[in-house]
């Protein structure tokens, strides 16, 4: 059995993260993805389905989040499981600045094995485009 | 269409063996922004207990969705693939990934079901080794807009 840390409790906020998608990070994420679907690259195939522009893919967005979880523990691998429900899209302007999205994590339970439950926020533009997102990490 | 309530538990030929590599997780830790060295030095990744260089938490999707996919081509399902867009995502990581693993994925239908118009389907991915280790189970819920419907 391991032991949490004493500092954890329910509450206890993560470092906030942000990062910043551009085009140029949703291109890469389609290669290293595999997933082309052109409403991540194409303004045309965006707005002929109704989107306002060019948005990124969700599981960039899960893959970003992950990162106030895995920058807080130290350790990737202590991440055990992570539940996302996607809400609403990021949309990612053809500019330099691209979107930013702000990550805000607390512990939301504390669970048996050194584990505990961290409930994450993810918003872009003060608008959450995660409506769910939960990990269970193991803290040594 | 609405989905067929018999759908669930339904299950599909385990896939082709993906082998993971070092350069494709150096690439998707670097598409995430995950800078960890344990994505792309095998040292580092020693150093702290594992055989290679390991996969960010998200990196499973690369096998997953392809694999949770098959059951949009599934006939008896039906589901209209220009309208599907990604609901839900969850892993369950058994234990990380790593290059030089050669993984197969076997998807089942979880769950099937019609709301407000649009159809809702969870697919469930088991990853293994070729061996039978189970790696991560990744759970797909894939939503097909209904014509009418206003989901984002």
């Amino acid at each position: 059995m391991s032991e949490r840390p004493s500092d954890i409790a329910v509450g206890t906020e993560l470092p906030e993260f942000v990062a910043r998608l551009t085009r140029a990070d949703l291109v890469r994420y389609a290669g290293a993805s595999g997933d082309f679907n052109p409403i991540h690259w194409s303004d045309r195939v965006a707005a002929s389905v109704g989107l306002p522009g060019v948005i990124a893919h969700g599981m960039l967005t899960m893959g970003v989040a992950a990162r106030a979880v895995t920058t807080w523990t130290g350790d990737p691998t202590a991440l055990l499981e992570y539940h996302v429900r996607f809400g609403r899209p990021v949309v990612v302007p053809d500019d330099d600045q691209g979107a930013e999205v702000t990550i805000r994590g607390k512990v939301g339970a504390l669970l048996d094995d050194g584990r505990v439950r961290v409930d994450l926020t993810v918003t872009t533009e003060g608008e959450k485009v995660l409506s769910l997102a939960r990990a269970i990490v193991r803290l040594r | 269409m609405t989905l067929d309530r018999e759908l669930v538990g339904r299950s599909y030929p385990p896939s082709a063996v993906y082998e993971v590599g070092r350069a494709k997780i150096a690439e998707f830790a670097a598409a995430v922004g995950a800078d960890d060295p344990v994505h792309r030095d095998p040292e580092a990744a020693r150093a702290v207990g594992h055989p290679d260089v390991v996969a960010p938490p998200t990196f499973a999707i690369v096998v997953s969705l392809e694999a949770a996919f098959v059951v949009l081509g599934d006939p008896e399902v039906g589901l209209d693939y220009s309208r599907v867009v990604h609901g839900e995502q969850k892993f369950a990581h058994h234990r990380p990934i790593r290059a030089g693993d050669r993984l197969v994925a076997t998807t089942t239908i979880d769950a099937a079901r019609s709301v407000a118009g649009n159809d809702l389907l969870t697919a469930r991915v088991e990853l293994a080794t070729e061996d039978g280790e189970a790696v991560c189970t990744a759970v797909s819920m894939l939503v097909a807009r209904g014509s009418g419907g206003d989901a984002a």
